[in-house]
């Protein structure tokens, strides 16, 4: 079966992936390999029947979390500048075999099933049931959960902009 | 199941302890997070490998619940990190080793 080998192939450029993001010393790198390993994590998802959750891995967790990481990086300037952008090949290596290995396992699910229809033989969780789901027998906790982004959302901004308020109720 | 179930999660304690060992080993406390989303995704794995072993839809439910808390969880430690450098002007986690009050 090839969706087998695709698996233990994405298993291991995941595994990889994060190896190389845990020890990196430039935070910017470790993010980047940590967005390859999400990607990777995508298709292990889709490949288990979880279409959707494959899609938001990466919305959520590549597209949002990981670019508000590098926003907060470049924004403090915590990653060590100043090296001309030349092309280092002991860099490029790893980076240009973790993109094959994503690239080929892509174009393989690609051709085994263009539609995304039937996806093998294994479990295949459609939308309708996630939604059944989610917003029927899960609906209390649906909400918990958007209070709890709300009180998130909230103690960020006090957490944020709290030190320039109370330098301005000083200053008079 | 394309793979055996134990396959699954032999991946996902791997991710896991590698994410672990960031989070203890490294000092900087972006890293420290990174290790945190690495756990995170490693349970994530777990609980789509057990909805296809078990052929239910809860577990892919409980991964939505738990990239909302990612979301809620990063919020807050990010503001948290921007909020300790301008303020001590460091991010190693060794040199916040004090308490006001």
């Amino acid at each position: 079966m090839i969706g087998g080998a695709v698996f233990y192939l994405l298993a291991v450029a995941t595994v990889v992936a994060t190896l190389l993001c845990v020890t990196r010393s430039n935070p910017v790198h470790a993010v980047i390999y940590l967005v390859h390993a999400f990607f990777d994590l995508a298709l292990i998802f889709y490949l288990l029947g979880a279409p959707l959750v494959a899609a938001w891995e990466m919305i959520i967790y590549a597209g949002a979390i990981m670019v508000l990481f590098l926003f907060i990086i470049m924004m403090l300037e915590l990653a060590p500048g100043g090296k001309p952008l030349t092309v280092d090949r002991q860099r490029w290596i790893p980076v240009a075999l973790l993109s094959l290995v994503t690239l080929g396992c892509t174009i393989v699910l690609i051709i085994q099933d263009p539609g995304g229809a039937a996806n093998g033989t294994s479990y295949h969780a459609s939308p309708r049931e996630f939604g059944t789901a989610l917003f029927d027998h899960y609906a209390l906790a649906v909400q918990v959960v958007s209070f709890q982004l709300l009180f998130a959302a909230v103690g960020a901004y006090y957490v944020g902009h709290g030190e320039p308020r109370r330098k301005e109720g000083k200053a008079p | 199941m394309i793979v055996p179930f134990a396959h699954i999660l032999i991946l996902a304690a791997i991710l896991f302890v590698m994410g672990l060992g960031c989070a203890l080993a490294r000092r900087n406390l972006i890293m420290i997070l990174i290790g945190v989303e690495i756990m995170l995704n490693a349970a994530a794995v777990a609980l789509v490998g057990g909805s296809a072993y078990w052929r239910q839809v809860d577990g892919q439910v409980f991964v939505v619940f738990l990239m909302a808390m990612t979301s809620a969880e990063v919020a807050i430690s990010l503001a948290m990190v921007v909020y300790l450098r301008r303020r001590r002007g460091t991010l190693e986690a060794d040199k916040f080793d004090g308490m006001h009050g």
